[in-house]
């Protein structure tokens, strides 16, 4: 096969709306707000080139809906927005979680809260795009650090969206969505894409929310299978129950088909020295001022620093920091984190360390991008 | 075939098999009356079951999908018409109907009733209009009149109502009509009428409530309340005639609106033919 990898010059933003493509995105709604807006308006351009439909709705619950709405034709389907859209769509997300509809939201982080600072960075949503929505419900939520990724996890972020039937979330910041970067970007062929199961079975037999598969098996509207879909709790056809073990059946599988499946979901990057003596946690753009630090701690001193740069925010990955601080914490003197707001990761950190391992952090939230040299002082403890 | 002493049974054929009845609607309420009507209509018309995606929000009137056997999608309050605007839009060969109450139509989806209108996207539109918020037990609505008690305005309502059919009409629908329960013969041909209509068709459905509504306001039961449909609503012919001191405590019905104004689904897909050069949908 003619290999016809892209080089190209995109920002994160542009990025997330190629991959969008490539992942088989055909439908987007959304309405306009800074950081976000240039993936609407790269799609408002390419999508009807492939037969897929943009419209740009009365506001971002709308959007959610609609894309929603479209999931549901077998559409693949992606809103974007920021900070205050993003707490507008909240109730839409656990409307996709509870109905197990695939949609993908890109939520470019600004400072906040409320109108805060619309175009400067900040990760200040990371414990909103887990506990946003109301009630009880895994969601899945992934970061990206740079434009390549931005591509690559978007595309993750639909095949997972597909695969378990459910909401995923990109929370990337505002520098990762204006930067600027030389990418290759592969074949769209020879991605890995995954297409939601469609039922073989006969009309009556068919049961769309049968607890016996951990993913549902949903029909597109219009397929010949005529099924109903609510937000209220619903028995195996769809229909809303009360009964009690009809509830616990549905609660407990759209929570375990995120929960039991974590080795496929969560990922980190590990990079760097394997016998760390200082631990660095990062992501979003904070990835790219502590690479920079680090480069700098090499220059100086003789300090090995591992960084570990968190791919799936959500579920967060336990195990795999579990394991890791086990393996860094003979050589390891600590872990530190730097995040753009008060802790939102941090606290994570802190349950799954369990106080094997000093912690220190580096908090800023002032709309500043975090300066390499903060991270440096935290590595280093040199003072000024 | 005749069911036995069933009188209809042309309703039969479009209740759900398998979902566990008795309904949720009270006894005398108007929104069973509806959606039978509804479905008489779909009926008359021969539309393929399988083309059609009924689309609700949340209320009383939003619990009807639940009953019949289309692809039914119940959503959140207000958000009818931005689901149904995705649906339609993801694939325009489906017949999309909307059905939705005064409260979610017109109060916290106002926005979207106005944009839907606006947009002029070929759905079908029935506003269960009650006066009241039924389901959450009688608080007072956007079409609540002046002076009528709700639970939240035991001291009589002092808000001007919304007048769905002009709010639908000036904000750019093509298709809009009104009827009553009590005259469903006139309603299930009212919404043939929409349903075939090419564009936004807005139906407001005259519903009664005496549960919530009927009895705070002087209508204990099913029947005074449709009394009160029966001598209140004239038809547009007779209307126009009517001295305009006799309309006090009177509303139309009929059509009250038909423009011929460019559908949405038909202006994208020209979008479409013009980015691709013409050509057809590329399937990934
Ligand atoms: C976001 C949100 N707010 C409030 C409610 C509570 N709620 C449920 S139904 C309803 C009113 C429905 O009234 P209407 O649309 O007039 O329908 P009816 O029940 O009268 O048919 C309200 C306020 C809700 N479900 N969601
Ligand atoms: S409360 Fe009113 S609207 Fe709701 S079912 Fe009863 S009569 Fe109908």
């Amino acid at each position: 096969m003619a290999n016809k990898e892209r080089k190209m010059l995109l920002q994160g933003n542009e990025a997330c709306a190629l991959g969008a493509l490539d992942a088989g995105c055909r439908f987007f709604a959304g309405y306009p707000i800074t950081p976000s807006t240039e993936i609407a308006e790269k799609l408002s351009e390419e999508l009807p080139k492939v037969g897929g439909r943009f419209i740009q709705m009365e506001d971002e619950l709308g959007s959610i809906c609609a894309c929603i709405g479209a999931s549901a034709m077998g559409r693949k389907s992606l809103t974007s927005t920021s900070g205050p859209g993003f707490s507008l769509m909240q109730e839409g997300i656990g409307y996709a979680c509870c109905t197990e509809m695939p949609v993908v939201i890109v939520n470019v982080m600004r400072g906040g809260p409320s109108t805060g600072l619309p175009t400067a960075p900040a990760q200040g949503d990371v414990q909103q795009a887990r506990y946003g929505s109301h009630g009880d419900h895994e969601i899945i939520v992934l970061s990206a650090s740079t434009v390549a990724e931005c591509y690559h996890q978007t595309v993750r972020a639909f095949n997972l969206a597909e695969k378990y039937r459910t909401p995923v979330i990109m929370l990337i910041d505002e520098v990762v969505a204006h930067m600027r970067q030389n990418v290759v970007l592969p074949d769209a062929k020879d991605l890995e894409i995954i297409d939601r199961k469609h039922p073989q079975v006969h009309p009556d037999w068919y049961h769309p929310y049968d607890n016996e598969n951990q993913v549902p098996v949903l029909a597109d509207f219009g397929e010949g299978y005529r099924y109903h879909v609510t937000g209220l709790i619903h028995d195996e056809n769809g229909y809303p129950t009360t009964v009690t073990e009809e509830v616990t059946a549905f609660i407990m599988r759209i929570n375990r088909k995120i929960s039991e499946n974590v080795d496929d979901i969560c990922r980190i990057e590990y990079l760097g020295s394997a016998r760390p003596d200082v631990l660095v946690v990062a992501y979003g753009s904070v990835m790219l001022t502590a690479q920079e630090a680090i480069l700098k701690v090499k220059e100086k001193h003789k300090l090995n620093v591992g960084l570990v740069r968190i791919d799936t925010l959500w579920p967060f990955p336990d195990q795999l920091l579990d394991k890791l601080i086990d393996k860094v914490k003979k050589t390891c003197k600590k872990i530190v984190i730097a995040e753009m707001n008060f802790g939102q990761v941090y606290r994570e950190i802190e349950r799954i360390n369990r106080g094997r391992l000093p912690l220190d952090a580096y908090f800023q939230v002032n709309g500043e991008l975090i300066q390499p040299d903060a991270i440096y002082k935290k590595i280093t403890g040199v003072k000024k | 075939m005749k069911m036995g002493n069933i009188p209809d049974h042309v309703v039969f054929k479009y209740l759900r098999k398998n979902k566990k009845f008795p309904h949720i609607f009270c006894p005398g309420c108007g929104h069973g009356i509806i959606l039978g009507a509804l479905i008489r209509a779909i009926d008359n018309l021969k539309v393929d079951k399988n083309k059609i995606v009924m689309v609700s929000g949340i209320g009383c009137s939003s619990r009807a999908p639940v009953y019949s056997d289309f692809s039914s999608f119940h959503t959140l309050h207000g958000r009818a018409l931005a689901f149904a605007t995705g649906v339609k839009l993801a694939n325009p060969e489906l017949n999309v109907i909307v059905i939705t109450g005064d409260g979610d139509a017109s109060a916290i989806g106002g926005n979207h009733f106005i944009h839907a209108c606006r947009r002029n996207i070929d759905i079908t539109t029935l506003v269960l209009n009650n006066n009241i918020y039924g389901m959450t037990g009688g608080q007072y609505s956007p079409t609540t009149p002046v002076g009528g008690i709700a639970s939240t305005a035991p001291f009589g309502n002092i808000e001007k109502p919304f007048d769905i059919c002009e709010l639908a009409n000036g904000a750019g629908a093509s298709f809009v009509a009104r009827g009553t329960a009590f005259n469903v013969t006139a309603m299930i041909k009212i919404i043939e009428q929409a349903i075939v209509k090419k564009g936004f068709s807005v139906v407001e459905a005259v519903s009664q409530c005496h549960t919530a509504f009927g009895r705070r306001n002087k209508m204990k039961s099913p029947v005074e309340m449709m009394k009160w449909q029966r001598d209140s609503a004239v038809d547009i012919r007779a209307w126009d005639k009517l001295p305009e001191e006799k309309r006090t405590g009177k509303f139309k019905i009929g059509v009250l609106a038909d423009h011929e104004y460019p559908e949405y689904t038909h202006e994208y897909q020209k979008i479409i033919d013009r980015a691709q050069g013409k050509g057809k949908e590329v399937k990934k």
